[in-house]
């Protein structure tokens, strides 16, 4: 219903075909689909209901961040089934409230320990990049990934990268993650996708599931490169279903060759909002507009021509003001605003739109730091709540490092040099001489933060970086 | 504030750079950049054969030796930001070679709408040329022939006609 047929730049194919109930009727999906992707494809947008108001709920996020997409599956509740790969026969339901645990747990094996030297929580490429250094060595690592898939953010940019050749510009970013990933794949790393990390225990416990699978692992170092997530921003009718990260809509279309929808409006003029409306039109789909609340666009110059040469109109200093909409987007209504940032009366313009999408800033995922008593400070040029670390990323706790989005918002290049700083760093401390080659990466990293556009971020980060 | 960072492209005559002369796009298709904002970023640099693009530093703006440049497009597919181009003058007719990664692609021969900047169709020129170079890692070239010569200053897309 909502496939993609025919893609510029990816090839695109599905697995084979299988069958899940969705409230008791039979519904297509595919191998190496996940449950919320098999259900949106086939045109369900209503995938549960808020507990207490009984608004319909469809997905947000799509990469297993926040609860929107939370179902029962095999009657149990609180299932993320935008991570969760579709298998032969499943039954999903929609929530009942909060979800009740089912009767019996048999469907929950003993917990399982580990012990390894390094756990890396998130395969993104600040993850990725630390483990393709820490293959070469005589320890153990493992590394952890709630999605099905490696990869991270990385695997559904199919624009080419900026950055020089040491972190291959030019190239695709899914194909710098094809890279990465088969590096490990060839590696004796252990990698576990499907599996979530979500508590860190006072005796140092880092506690997963993967599937109905309690891990328990016992680590001597925690690398947490866990990325980030997309902000939501208050507007009258924001949980109407079509209303979707624009992350969200890229991995539809990137990651599964489906379609977030037929007429959208993308609000945010940043790089992920332009570059996102761009891939938009690439798989087909009308794009009516990119509005930006600030008065200039704040994404590269250059994504913006490349949208402005196909007729998509960027609007400055104008911001959604309601969805509407029951089960679905049915209209968007944008509104002017002035110089302080108020509401132009009179402006309103109206939208026949059936998606919108947010690009309004990505949160880093610090849940995890948090628990673990590691410092944390507010920088709202870094994306929110960041650890505070040293110049080699190590929190302020001894044994946990960081890398990429969660230690602040920036991008996949500046997140690949990060995970070899941290995981050289780590190394150096075991024992290994490793130093050298940990400076040589850092004044790397000072290097791509050279331009103008980074002199935000060297700031803030300066905030954030004790010696 | 630049006017074209509220409207994300460029007045023909905010082209910072000056345009090569009008003497040796009559001799072959050279390299022109739209790219004017310091990003960090080099790839065209990298990629040039004749070392003819040149940048002081990574987040510098990328300068094109005209008198170097022979024309060949390879910085044009690898531009991540799609900034590059291909511009000459031939009997009087413009010709230009642009980045394009939608679909259908047209072959050559065919009639394709000519868009400016803004997206706006200014005419129809004939497509003379179809690069298709690896799509998973470059962008294809189409090189179009314009009835006016002038209209290389213009014309950025194309758009295929239904
Ligand atoms: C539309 C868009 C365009 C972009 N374009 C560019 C670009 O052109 N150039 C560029 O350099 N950058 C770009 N970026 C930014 C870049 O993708 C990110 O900065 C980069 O992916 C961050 O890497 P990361 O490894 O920190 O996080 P991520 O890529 O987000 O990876 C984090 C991983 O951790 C996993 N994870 C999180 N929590 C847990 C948990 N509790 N348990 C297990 N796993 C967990 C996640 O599933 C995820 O796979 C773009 C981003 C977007 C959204
Ligand atoms: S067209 Fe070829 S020779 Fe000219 S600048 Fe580009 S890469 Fe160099
Ligand atoms: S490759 Fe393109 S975007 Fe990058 S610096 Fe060169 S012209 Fe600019």
């Amino acid at each position: 219903m909502r496939e993609i047929q025919e893609h510029p730049i990816l090839k695109l194919a599905r697995g084979k075909e299988i069958w899940i109930k969705f409230s008791g009727t039979p519904i297509r999906a595919y191998e190496n689909e996940t449950v919320a992707m098999a259900l949106y494809r086939e045109g369900i947008d209503v995938f549960t209901e808020s507990s207490k108001l009984h608004r319909p709920r469809g997905m947000f996020c799509a990469i297993g961040k926040c609860s929107s997409c939370m179902m029962r599956v095999n009657g149990i509740p609180n299932v993320r089934t935008c991570i969760l790969p579709a298998r032969e026969g499943m039954v999903i339901e929609k929530q009942d409230m909060y979800g009740k645990l089912p009767e019996s747990i048999e469907d929950f094996p003993e917990p399982c320990e580990i012990y390894t030297d390094i756990v890396i929580v998130g395969a993104g490429p600040a993850g990725l990049s630390a483990a393709n250094i820490l293959k070469d060595f005589n320890i153990r690592v493992l590394l952890v990934e709630q999605n099905p898939k490696l990869g991270g953010q990385l695997i559904k940019q199919t624009h080419k990268f900026f950055g020089s050749e040491n972190e291959m510009a030019g190239t695709r970013g899914f194909e710098i993650a094809n890279i990465l990933i088969q590096n490990i794949k060839d590696s004796n790393i252990n990698y576990k996708t499907d599996s979530t990390a979500f508590g860190f225990y006072p005796d140092s416990t880092l506690a997963i599931f993967q599937n109905n699978q309690l891990l328990k692992v016992h680590s001597k170092y925690f690398f947490f490169a866990t990325g980030a997530s997309e902000k939501m921003i208050p507007f009258a009718g924001n949980d109407v279903p079509g209303v979707f990260g624009a992350g969200a809509a890229q991995t539809m279309m990137n990651v599964f060759g489906i379609k977030p929808g037929k007429d959208i409006l993308m609000v945010g003029a940043g790089n992920v909002g332009l570059i996102v409306s761009y891939q938009l039109l690439q798989a087909g789909i009308n794009v009516k507009a990119v509005i930006e609340a600030m008065p200039k666009i704040g994404g590269y110059f250059v994504h913006a021509a490349k949208l402005r040469r196909f007729g998509v109109p960027i609007l400055t200093g104008t911001t959604i003001k309601e969805v509407m909409g029951t089960k679905r987007v049915e209209k968007a209504i944008s509104i002017g605003l002035d110089e302080e940032f108020k509401e132009i009366e009179g402006s309103e313009k109206e939208w026949n739109v059936d998606t919108v999408c947010l690009s309004t800033g990505l949160m880093p995922s610090v849940n995890l730091l948090s628990q673990a008593g590691c410092t944390l400070k507010y920088v709202s040029s870094l994306g929110g709540y960041v650890p505070i670390r040293n110049r080699e990323l190590r929190t302020s706790r001894e044994t946990i490092y960081v890398a990429g989005d969660v230690s602040g918002i920036e991008e996949a290049s500046t997140a690949m040099v990060e995970g070899k700083i941290a995981s050289l760093a780590i190394l150096e401390k075991i024992g290994y001489a490793t130093g050298r080659e940990k400076e040589k990466n850092i004044e790397e990293l000072q290097r791509l933060r050279e331009g103008p556009f980074s002199s935000k971020i060297v700031e803030s980060l300066g905030e954030v970086t004790y010696e | 504030m630049n006017d074209w960072a509220t409207k994300g492209y460029l007045e023909p005559g905010e082209i910072k750079t000056t345009l090569p002369r009008k003497e040796l796009l009559m001799k072959h298709l050279i390299a022109i950049s739209e790219c004017i904002q310091e990003i960090p970023c080099n790839p065209c640099v990298t990629v040039c054969p004749l070392k003819a693009i040149t940048m002081k530093d990574i987040n510098a703006i990328p300068v094109i030796d005209y008198e170097k440049c022979n024309g060949c497009g390879k910085c044009v597919g690898i531009c991540p930001g799609l900034a590059l181009f291909l511009i000459g003058i031939k009997n009087g007719k413009g010709i230009i070679t642009l980045p394009y990664e939608m679909l259908p692609l047209p072959g050559k021969g065919n009639e394709v709408y000519l868009l400016n900047r803004k997206g706006e169709r200014l005419g129809k020129g004939i497509v003379m040329r179809t690069v298709i170079v690896n799509k998973q890692t470059k962008s294809s070239l189409i090189t179009v022939l314009c009835e006016n010569e002038d209209d290389i200053y213009h014309i950025r897309n194309i758009e295929i006609i239904k």
